[in-house]
């Protein structure tokens, strides 16, 4: 069967770069499942992108659908019959009905009965009428942002400006808001033309002799090869950003890489500011040596070809100086002002309306952190280092570099800080108090850095929260959930002797000495530990535990976290292990009824039978055991222990009956059940479990 | 060239594509957007098309005249089409040749940048164009002006002068630009930019400035119950100064910023929904056989 080549691309105005990838992976699924649904075969698809442009070209269509044939169910026969034996006016209206006679019908048995049936032929429609419907997928795609231009109704990326649809060599007629397709397209903005492409066949090539790269691996290839070549020549070491190098891919048609050069004396400025200008704003490889330090040059790359490109070096040579002069001028001015100047001025600036200044923030903030730091017991030269870490944690807030570069608050309060000759681990502290800043970030490393992040972000939670600042939905201007994650994050991996209601008991202490109107507290307290408990939770799922374990092992409140996380991991383990079922069941058991049990003492003269004698004997031997290795959090052998009471437990229930009439004696087994429960409680509440153990 | 000739090339341009050619507006404001002969004409069915330059005011920007690039006030070049034509792009890249700038010597590129300006509840997608890694124009589709969908859609180009003309006039500083034959910019604007810059950051009186601000969006609202859009429109954009001018002071937080925002824009969105209302009763006059709504 004769085959087809076909091109459909969209000429737009420069779309973001950063929609580029997305939009060409839906334009292959959307085409692909185009055709699928339109049963037109094909051998291969291939997508073009550009900031201009985006196409596909389906190479070896087939010229239409395949035909079908299908068989039509009519009535059934007795109906299909009259009483002579003739056909019935229902036989012969079915027929006419599918355009058949009544001599067509074949007679086939369904479900018993017999039916008529006409076999029906119905031949494949021709792609070219097919084809104009592509217009649909263009309408499919979905960008982040769309726009609106001049006065027409759709939305879109970017307005669009021509169409080429081509079956072959002919025009496949086609219109989107206006614009009629045709099969010329339009080469590089300055280095080509409008030109015709007279076969969808050549469009690769015809884009090429434009300038237009229009394929994204070749083009971003280009960019890796030029940049490999200037790192030979010039002996620079260039560490490729995978992010940068598709954004940089995504704004050129015609990639030139070349490289700049900026002031030496620029060097003195963190090498963060740098990066920033020169990656953030101007989209520039910065270039180190083969030590790893910094060289005052860049790569950009340009769109287009080497002609002139001493021009548009020195062109951007001008600009990346004018912006690190600006970088030099900050970084300046602000060793300019002392910690202290920067200090006060954080009484002018709200941190946010109903909890005050970022002064009084700082305020709270210090007191939290000492009383965190006397309660972990650090020694008195940390607990300087945690005073003076909180008191200047915030004064780099108001310094020019981060106001100009809001991603390097901590990072500027940290090189100040050493400037201004304060403590090593003060300094450290400063920019480890932001830590983690995202999901895979780095945890704090110093216990300094740890307590101030920590009572900073409980500072910032409980405030908000107690001012009616949960976070909801997608709503969470003060990364709320981002700080609490943070929160469990260190407190478990640095295992803190401190259980979170403390921390939290002691955060809210010091909100209750401020004049900040809160209506109650108790309740902001509920609200701190269902916001936190919906964190652990999350956490937990990420590492399959499952939300009814998280809910036996926080019965009791959250505790120590890392202990949290220890006794969830080996619960989710426990709960499909069929060894532990017996165990599970008996103590499942032990625990329904202890919750009506008193917790009292066990009185061995009140025992009636063996049973209970044996039970009690060998909770004695196993409970000083059992409460040592939780102590020293080998969970797994605490669980070990609890599981020799399986037995006596077993025969316990077999021989004992539990709810007599004696109350004394009723009482006394209670109360013996109670002594087990409150040991299985310094694991979890077993019974709130789902058990999945299977024999 | 000189600044001076720049600005005649752009009316020249810009006139010759049908653009209304208007004097910058007297109130002081941060861009030429907020001049009503963009903001509010914006709005609303009727075609408009208008070229000017408007000397705007970034307090934050101010550096005593001693930054090479930074400036207290600077030049923008402002160019309104409503509806945007289809050929924009290339009215606009052809005033760059008017200008001395040969695309093919050059890296002109239109790089993405949603412009955004939430004090007068206003957005729109577009471009930064960059000229060999220089941003010398903004230029964007209006989507929504004082909280109101633009329909049908106004583009806006606004040209940095003075950035433009260091790239035109290859020089490293901005004050040595010449205005016109043997004029600096330093000639005309140093001493305004170095006291300008003292005033915003050490002379100010912000209790004063404090209290201006409460009272010109009192005006603005009073203006607003007279139903007077011009007058109310013009006390915004005292407000709008005047919050700069406490911005630059670093009185004002992050936090406290989006109050003070939320009421300028409160009272854009009036403005704007009345200065639409109001063309409407006139019948939308300058929208001439049906016109484009």
């Amino acid at each position: 069967m004769k085959t087809h080549t076909i091109l459909f691309e969209i000429g737009l105005e420069e779309m973001p770069a950063r929609f580029l990838t997305d939009t060409e992976r839906q334009l292959k699924e959307k085409t692909a499942t185009w055709l699928n649904d339109a049963r037109l075969a094909y051998e291969k698809l291939e997508t073009f992108i550009t900031p201009r442009r985006f196409a596909v070209l389906i190479h070896k269509l087939e010229a239409k659908q395949p035909d079908l044939h299908e068989e039509v169910r009519g009535p059934k026969l007795q109906i299909a019959k009259d009483q002579e034996g003739q056909w019935s006016k229902a036989a012969i209206g079915f027929c006419k009905g599918q355009g058949k006679t009544v001599d067509d019908i074949v007679i086939k048995q369904v479900d018993g009965f017999d039916y008529i049936f006409v076999e029906k032929f119905i031949e494949g429609a021709s792609a070219s009428d097919i084809l104009p419907s592509f217009k649909d997928v263009v309408l499919s795609l979905n960008f982040p942002k769309n726009m609106r231009w001049g006065t027409r109704q759709l939305r879109f990326i970017r307005p669009i400006k021509w169409i080429v649809a081509l079956n072959d060599k002919s025009v496949i007629p086609m219109e989107i808001e206006g614009v009629v397709s045709a099969n010329e397209t339009r080469g590089h903005r300055f280095l080509g033309t409008t030109v015709a492409i007279e076969d969808a066949l050549d469009y690769r090539a015809v884009l090429k002799q434009q300038y237009v790269i229009a394929n994204t691996c070749e083009r971003q290839q280009m960019i890796v090869d030029q940049i490999k070549a200037l790192e030979e020549a010039q002996g620079f070491v260039v560490p490729v950003d995978v992010e940068l190098l598709e954004e940089v891919t995504h704004l050129v048609e015609y990639p030139t890489a070349f490289y700049g050069e900026f002031s030496k004396e620029f060097l003195a400025v963190p090498e963060e500011a740098l990066i920033t200008s020169m990656k953030e704003h101007q989209r520039y490889f910065p270039v180190r040596k083969k030590d790893q330090s910094l060289l005052p040059y860049f790569i950009a790359v340009r769109n287009g070809d080497d002609a002139n490109i001493d021009t548009v070096k020195r062109g951007n040579e001008k600009v990346l100086n004018a912006r690190l002069k600006d970088a030099v001028f900050f970084y300046d001015e602000d060793q300019k002002q002392t910690i202290e100047a920067n200090n006060d001025k954080l009484k002018r600036m709200v941190f946010q309306e109903k909890l005050g200044t970022l002064h009084d923030k700082v305020t709270r903030v210090q007191a939290i952190a000492q009383s965190i730091a006397a309660a972990l017991g650090l020694n008195s030269e940390q607990v300087g280092q945690v005073r003076r870490a909180a008191e200047i944690s915030k004064f780099d807030l108001v310094t020019q570099m981060v106001n100009e570069f809001t991603n390097l608050q901590g990072v500027m309060g940290e090189k100040y800080a050493r400037l201004k000759g304060e403590d090593e681990a003060v300094c450290i502290a400063l920019n480890e108090q932001y830590m983690p800043r995202h999901a895979q970030d780095d945890l704090p490393a110093s216990i300094v850095g740890q307590i101030v992040s920590v009572s900073d972000k409980m500072d910032t939670i409980v405030g908000c929260i107690a001012v009616g600042l949960m976070p909801t939905g997608s709503q969470d201007p003060y990364a709320l959930r981002r700080q609490s994650m943070g929160i469990v994050q260190i407190l478990e991996r640095f295992g803190w002797s401190m259980s979170f209601e403390d921390l939290l008991d002691l955060v809210i202490s010091h909100y209750e000495t401020t004049e900040i109107e809160v209506a109650d507290y108790r309740i902001v307290k509920n609200h701190v530990k269902e916001f936190f408990l919906a964190r652990v939770s999350f956490l937990a799922k990420d590492r399959s535990v499952e939300r009814d374990v998280v809910d036996a092992v926080t019965f009791n409140g959250l505790g120590r976290l890392h202990q949290l996380f220890m006794k969830a991991s080996l619960l989710e383990a426990k709960r499909k292990d069929e060894g532990f079922k017996e165990t599970q069941e008996a103590l499942v058991r032990v625990m329904n009824l202890a919750k009506k049990a008193e917790d009292k003492d066990v009185q061995a003269s009140l025992f009636e039978n063996e049973s209970e004698t044996a039970l009690y004997q060998t909770l004695l031997e196993v409970r000083a055991p059992f409460k040592a290795k939780i102590d020293e959090e080998l969970y797994a052998e605490a669980l070990h222990d609890l599981s020799q009471l399986t037995p006596e437990i077993s025969q316990f229930f077999d021989k004992t009956m539990v709810m007599v009439d004696d109350d004394k004696v009723k009482n006394n087994r209670l109360a013996l059940l109670c002594q087990i429960k409150k040991l299985v409680d310094a694991l979890g509440d077993f019974t709130l479990i789902e058990w999945k153990q299977q024999f | 060239m000189h600044i001076q000739d720049m600005i005649l090339t752009l009316q020249k341009h810009w006139s010759d594509q049908g653009c209304i050619l208007m004097q910058a507006y007297d109130t002081e404001k941060g861009a030429g957007t907020m001049s009503p002969m963009t903001l509010l004409r914006s709005l609303g069915p009727e075609p408009w098309n208008v070229a000017y330059v408007e000397p705007s005011r970034r307090p934050a920007d101010g550096r005593y005249g001693d930054n090479p690039n930074r400036l207290y006030q600077h030049h923008q070049f402002q160019v309104i089409m409503k509806p945007s034509p289809d050929n924009i792009q290339e009215l606009y890249l052809s005033s760059l040749e008017k200008l001395g700038i040969n695309p093919l010597e050059h890296d002109i590129r239109f790089v993405e940048d949603n412009w955004e300006n939430p004090t007068l509840g206003a957005a729109g997608l577009g471009w930064e164009v960059w000229l060999d890694g220089m941003e010398i124009t903004q230029f964007t589709y209006f989507q929504q002006i004082g909280g109101l969908e633009a329909k049908p859609v106004a583009v806006e180009i606004t040209y940095g002068m003075e950035r433009l003309a260091s790239y035109i006039q290859d020089k490293e500083n901005v004050f040595d630009l010449t205005w016109t034959e043997g004029v600096t910019v330093r000639d005309i604007f140093y001493q305004p930019e170095f006291e300008h810059s003292t005033y915003t950051f050490e002379a100010s009186d912000t209790d004063l400035l404090f209290n201006l601000f409460n009272q010109y969006e009192q005006e603005a609202k009073r203006a607003m119950e007279k139903s007077l859009v011009f007058p109310a429109y013009d006390y915004v954009l005292k407000c709008s100064h005047t919050f700069n001018l406490l911005d630059a002071r670093g009185v004002i937080s992050v936090t406290e910023r989006t109050g003070y925002i939320g009421r300028v824009r409160n009272l854009a969105r009036e403005i704007s929904k009345l200065y639409v209302e109001k063309r409407e009763v006139l019948g939308f006059p300058m929208l001439k056989d049906g016109g484009v709504s």
